[in-house]
């Protein structure tokens, strides 16, 4: 039972920087912009959170760095494709690539460093509870940010004016600007919004999962993210299932690997990668239904005229 | 304060060939200004960064040896983005290259003579053109993104060439070190000058890929074929060029590339395969592509600039002990700017400040109004 | 105080001006228009009409010039100050989101944060007293043209505007809808309010409205009372000359002439989520002929377009016939070999790559056709012989360019159909398929396609013409059918056909026109 109970907390803890990056994303491809640089911004916020973390000895100042870092990484893609109209795919892409090296660079005296780690809810009469006690009240904070945000672009989306704006412009830019509907700067807040979610997703991996600095720890994590979001069809509740159903395979793998089953280690580790090109194959091959879900204007470019 | 971008009539002639530099002169004021950050006097660390790493001859073979990879990968990534088809996946494709190549000196190194080293470039080219063939069928079978399934691939081909070179293919005489067999004589890229340095053929065989596709994207209907296609698919269809042909064509002869640049680095400079046999060098020639503007002959500059990162982050880690990602963070930034200036090209760019400058017209109507309340 | 408010005009424009780079949009336009008035703004293609009225809307920002809104000067910053003002504005590309509700598509241009269901509420209340019915809770992708006209119509109306900018309304509807709508207009300036009618159409601008502003090249050419006015002298304000008459030489033996181009039964499953299917068509086009294709818009005629040119295969091989030939099973290069030709409805980004050279163009369409001429050993591109004959089109169709080889972006939507259509004609093709010949396109060079159409028909070859335009059917054509919802009727004579009954067929009375369907019988 306890065994149980522990990989179902590994698999939420595992699933949660999924979650935050791929809602971010989603709420970023929502209004029409493809942002690549997940995982450059997740790596960002990741270094951010330790260094700041590390040198503060607090993990929650940590937490605030993660989400800064994030957000203003971002802000430099956000730039780059709406002011100045930059191919977004190679934008991103290149996002990622100084993420990764600036995160490098920065974190060059963190390595072996031992860092903070956020604490764990601990609800006295609540958290002690048989099964459910650990794992409704005892999870790391993020946790419950991750969920309480999936539920609130859920309904920020889906129920508000402001959500079913911003899906408008999704849909197509060039009607919004002829309505009067302020396609740049809602696509600035979008990506902003995108880029802190991802910062603290990458600071959900250096001050909770494995609370110390090393180089490209997120993974491949932020491409995981982005291909979640196509496996959602743009729908947070996927999004949720489809964390959690990765986070199961990402713990499933390292438990296999800690097991000594007869396997080669590395194929293990190829599982996450191999599912998510399985999984993006699975959800793509109905083009109709691909193509109903996209948010029509996604990846253009778009300049007003005045 | 905003930006405003007025489209131009036609592409900038000027602003095409002025972009690169001025992207490389912001890169100097923002690494200047890093260098500075990290404490550095910026004109020390630049000498040390992009002028000694290439003042003597055997240096210069040195920057060559690691702008071929550069360079050859690049060339194929230029026809894959013209085609607006987005291959993110050289990585693997190189890797793949490299662990096909390495077949014949691996498991058959009783085999020598001067078969050998074609017939490893070519199973090299082979290798990463089946691992680029992968994400092109998902594309054209199933509608599955490319960015997304070449990058993952990316992460299986370092793990299979990982356990390959700590399992099956370990040098049984490598005191456990995870890697093969040194290749015999006979399986390794000749050197070209060896008393002068140690550049192999590998930078020839990117020169040439660079000419040769040089010639097929401007000289030739299949050229014109992937540039239609690549800038509007739906008039390419119209000219009956197929989209999907189209996507197998990039992605193998960009894959057959990477894989080339795979194994000439394997046989060339490192003599065997080990866990990791690539700085990078996949990602790398995203940037270098961009920076020679998507134009082979380009990419040959620019993969020498790209290069050059790579021996100044060494130079600046053992002179001055800063990491040697500031490479990497040298590589991100020009690729950056090469993006924000490209914009220029097809753009003007205009300030507009808030209020205080509204455009003249806006003026003269605001002194308009004035006078007639005054009448 | 309200005799006082009379008579000021509702909107005074003065010296507006548009500049684009190096083109003058607008010059200095002046604009008058009354309370209760229906104004036309008058004008070709690309004379301006759709910058003024971008002006208006606060869409774009002019350059110099001045607007009064009641007597007062205003600036219209964006559409949001516009709707404040009292200013509605219906798109001639509509500015709808087909992943959305009528209902939500509505709500978006509304400021208030009522919620979309007594939106939805009001918004059906108001379209059924105005004789416009619509649905809120349908998704815009599954909607007609027409339906989603509506629904801009609505959307405006709901905003209770003064002034209502409506341009080129009926050019996605059959004649029929548009009587329809112009009982609507009337009805509105019967409540006071005005409307600016931008059309070229004269025979609807004579017939509802009360004056009207002429534009030319960008600059005012003068104001009058279309009532008062011929379509023809109408149509020498607009154009500044006396436009060329299309001249149509009757063809003897129709019948007797080879089928050159025949389609039987030809079906296809639609494409994407809001694409038409097509179901059953039939036709067949003869040597020396002409037919015309009538519709409105989105009713299948891309998808025939797609099927006849080959840019998508049919199932069955034989449904397609050219010269004779099975075509159903061949790639538009295999049609093209046969003697087809094809002009696209859509300019930039089909018919031509936008931002390649002409000459880049010519080659487009002509790779195999013309392969030894064009393209030489190995596959290299003879570059001396696409510029020779680039030019040879660019002269034989006067198309008028900046440069020597410019981008086809650069030029005009008049120019560079010019050159797109001269570029099939320069093969002399004996079929040939062209969907909208002279949309967007100013009336000299429309006039100039037109004819070359019709001398390509008479010198032998077999020519389909895919149309919204009902005058240019008429104009050009031998017989007309009628594309609705997938199907097509049988090609009426052009001497038994009228605008009422081709309308009637447009919106979806009968396919297979009934007294063919006896004789038949």
């Amino acid at each position: 039972m306890d065994i149980a109970i522990n990989i179902l907390l590994t698999i939420a803890t595992a699933a949660t920087p999924l979650l935050i990056a791929a809602i971010g994303e989603l709420v970023v491809e929502r209004s029409g912009v493809l942002n690549l640089g997940v995982e450059g911004m997740m790596i960002m916020g990741a270094v951010g959170g330790f260094g700041a973390g590390y040198l503060t000895g607090s993990p929650w100042i940590g937490l605030l760095a993660a989400i800064a870092m994030g957000a203003l990484f971002s802000l430099l893609f956000a730039v780059m494709t709406l002011s100045l109209a930059t191919n977004q795919v190679a934008t991103g892409l290149s996002l990622t690539l100084l993420g990764l090296g600036l995160s490098g660079m920065m974190g060059t005296s963190f390595v072996g460093q031992p860092g903070v780690r956020l604490p764990n809810l601990d609800i006295p009469g609540l958290t002690s509870l048989p099964v459910i006690g650990r794992l409704l009240f005892g999870q790391d904070p993020i946790f419950y940010i991750s969920i309480a945000l999936t539920a609130a672009v859920m309904w920020f989306l889906f129920k508000t004016r402001t959500g079913l704006t911003l899906r408008s412009i999704g849909d197509s830019h060039t009607s919004a600007h002829a309505l009067g509907i302020k396609v740049i700067r809602y696509r600035y807040l979008s990506v902003i919004f995108g880029g802190a979610c991802a910062g603290l997703a990458g600071g959900h991996l250096s001050l909770v999962y494995t609370p110390q600095w090393v180089e490209n720890m997120t993974a491949g994590r932020g491409w995981i993210a982005l291909a979640l979001v196509v496996f959602a069809s743009w729908r947070p509740w996927r999004v949720l299932a489809g964390a959690y159903i990765f986070g199961a395979v990402w713990i499933g793998q390292l438990h296999a690997q800690a097991f000594g089953i007869p396997v080669p280690s590395q194929v293990l580790s190829a599982l996450p990668y191999l599912a998510t090109v399985v999984v993006l194959v699975l959800i793509s091959r109905n083009k109709r239904l691909t193509m109903m879900n996209t948010p029509a204007s996604l990846g253009q470019p778009f300049v007003p005229d005045r | 304060m905003r930006l405003e971008l007025v489209k131009r009539p036609q592409r900038s002639i000027l602003f095409s060939a002025l972009s690169p530099f001025i992207a490389f002169a912001l890169t100097m004021i923002a690494g200047a200004v890093l260098f500075a950050l990290l404490g550095v006097n910026p004109l020390t660390a630049f000498n040390i960064y992009f002028i000694e790493p290439i003042s003597q001859v055997w240096q210069l073979h040195e920057l060559a040896i690691k702008a071929a990879p550069l360079i050859l990968i690049a060339v194929g990534l230029s026809v894959c983005y013209k085609a607006n088809i987005w291959n993110i996946g050289a990585e693997g494709q190189f890797i793949f290259g490299g662990i096909f190549g390495s077949i014949i000196p691996v498991m058959f190194p009783q085999f020598e003579g001067p078969l050998v080293l074609p017939l490893m470039l070519l199973l090299g080219m082979v290798g990463g053109a089946a691992y680029a063939a992968i994400p092109a069928l998902l594309k054209t079978r199933f509608n599955t993104n490319e960015i997304l399934t070449s990058l993952m691939l990316v992460y299986v081909a370092q793990l299979f060439l990982d356990w390959l070179v700590r399992g099956p293919w370990r040098d049984p005489q490598g005191h456990g070190f995870p890697q093969t067999i040194q290749f015999g004589d006979s399986a390794v890229v000749p050197e070209l000058m060896p008393d002068a340095g140690r550049a192999n053929w590998g930078i020839v065989f990117a020169l040439v890929a660079a000419v040769l596709v040089w010639i097929l994207m401007s000289r030739m209907l299949k050229g014109f074929e992937v540039r239609v296609l690549g800038s509007s698919p739906r008039a390419g269809r119209f000219a009956g060029f197929g989209i999907k042909r189209m996507v197998f064509f990039a992605f193998l002869l960009s894959g057959a590339l990477a894989g080339l640049a795979g194994i000439s680095e394997v046989s060339g400079a490192i003599g065997q395969l080990q866990p990791v046999i690539s700085p990078g060098y996949g990602f790398t020639a995203i940037i270098v592509a961009f920076l020679g503007r998507l134009n082979p002959l380009g990419i040959v500059a620019a993969g020498l600039v790209l290069a050059l990162t790579y021996l100044g982050g060494e130079a600046v880690q053992s002179a001055l002990g800063i990491s040697d990602k500031v490479a990497r963070v040298f590589q991100g930034m020009l690729l950056f700017f090469v993006l924000g200036c490209d914009t220029l090209i097809h753009y003007r760019i205009r300030l507009i400040g808030l209020a205080l400058a509204p455009p003249d017209g806006a003026v003269k109507l605001e002194a308009s109004t004035k006078l007639k309340e005054a009448s | 105080m309200s005799a006082d408010q009379d008579a000021t005009n509702l909107l005074e424009v003065r010296g507006l001006t548009k500049i684009f780079g190096t083109l003058t949009a607008c010059d200095h336009v002046d604009l008058n228009i009354a309370r209760g008035e229906i104004h036309a703004l008058l004008g070709e293609n690309g004379a301006g009409k759709s910058t003024l009225v971008k002006m208006l809307f606060g869409s774009l920002e002019p350059n110099s010039g001045e607007i009064f809104w009641n007597g007062k000067a205003v600036r219209i910053t964006s559409p949001g100050v516009a709707k404040k003002l009292g200013i509605g504005m219906v798109f001639q590309h509509f500015s709808l989101f087909e992943a959305l509700t009528a209902a939500e598509n509505i709500a978006l241009s509304l400021d208030d944060g009522s919620p979309i269901g007594s939106i939805a509420a009001k918004a059906r209340a108001l379209s059924y007293s105005y004789g416009l019915p619509l649905d809120p809770d349908s998704l815009v992708g599954d909607l007609s043209v027409g339906e989603r006209q509506r629904i801009e119509i609505i959307r405006c109306l709901l905003q209770t505007p003064q002034l209502i900018i409506l341009d080129e309304p009926t050019s996605v509807l059959t004649p029929q809808e548009a009587d329809k709508l112009f009982e609507t207009l009337e009805r509105l300036r019967a409540e006071g309010k005005s409307i600016l009618y931008i059309s070229h159409r004269l025979e609807e601008v004579k017939r509802i409205c009360d004056r009207a502003t002429v534009l030319r090249h960008g600059k005012v050419v003068g104001h009058c009372n279309p009532r008062e006015e011929t379509a023809a002298s109408l149509a020498r304000m607009m154009v500044g000359s006396e436009v060329q008459a299309v001249v149509r030489a009757p063809v003897a033996g129709i019948d007797a002439a080879k089928p050159l181009l025949e389609i039987r039964n030809l079906s296809r499953k639609p494409a994407t989520p809001f694409s038409i299917p097509l179901r059953n068509i039939s036709l067949t086009v003869r040597a020396g002929e002409v037919i015309g294709i009538a519709g409105v818009a989105g009713n299948g005629q891309g998808e025939f377009f797609e099927s006849v040119s080959g840019e998508v295969l049919q199932q069955d091989a034989a449904s397609v016939r050219i010269r004779g030939k099975v075509a159903g099973g061949l790639t538009i290069t295999g049609r093209r070999l046969l003697g087809a030709a094809f002009v696209p409805e859509e300019r930039l980004g089909h018919g031509a790559a936008p931002r390649m050279k002409l000459s880049e163009n010519l080659l487009l369409s002509r790779h195999a056709t013309d392969g030894k001429a064009f393209v030489g050993m190995g596959g290299m591109v003879k570059s001396g012989a696409i510029q020779t004959a680039a030019q040879r089109i660019i002269k034989a169709m006067d198309v008028r360019k900046s440069a020597p080889d410019p981008e086809a972006a650069a030029l005009s939507g008049g120019n560079l159909q010019k050159f797109i259509v001269g570029r099939e004609l320069d093969r002399a093709p004996s079929v040939m398929v062209v969907n909208q010949p002279t949309w967007g396109v100013d009336a000299g060079a429309a006039a100039r396609i037109r004819q070359a159409l019709i001398e390509l028909s008479r010198s032998g070859s077999a020519v389909l013409v895919i149309s919204q335009d009902l005058d240019e059917l008429f104009e050009i054509s031998d017989a007309i059918a009628v594309m609705h919802n997938g199907e097509l009727s049988r090609p009426m004579p052009i001497a038994e056909a009228t605008f009422e009954k081709i309308g009637l067929l447009m919106g979806g009375a009968e396919p297979g026109h009934a007294e063919h369907g006896l004789e038949i019988a």
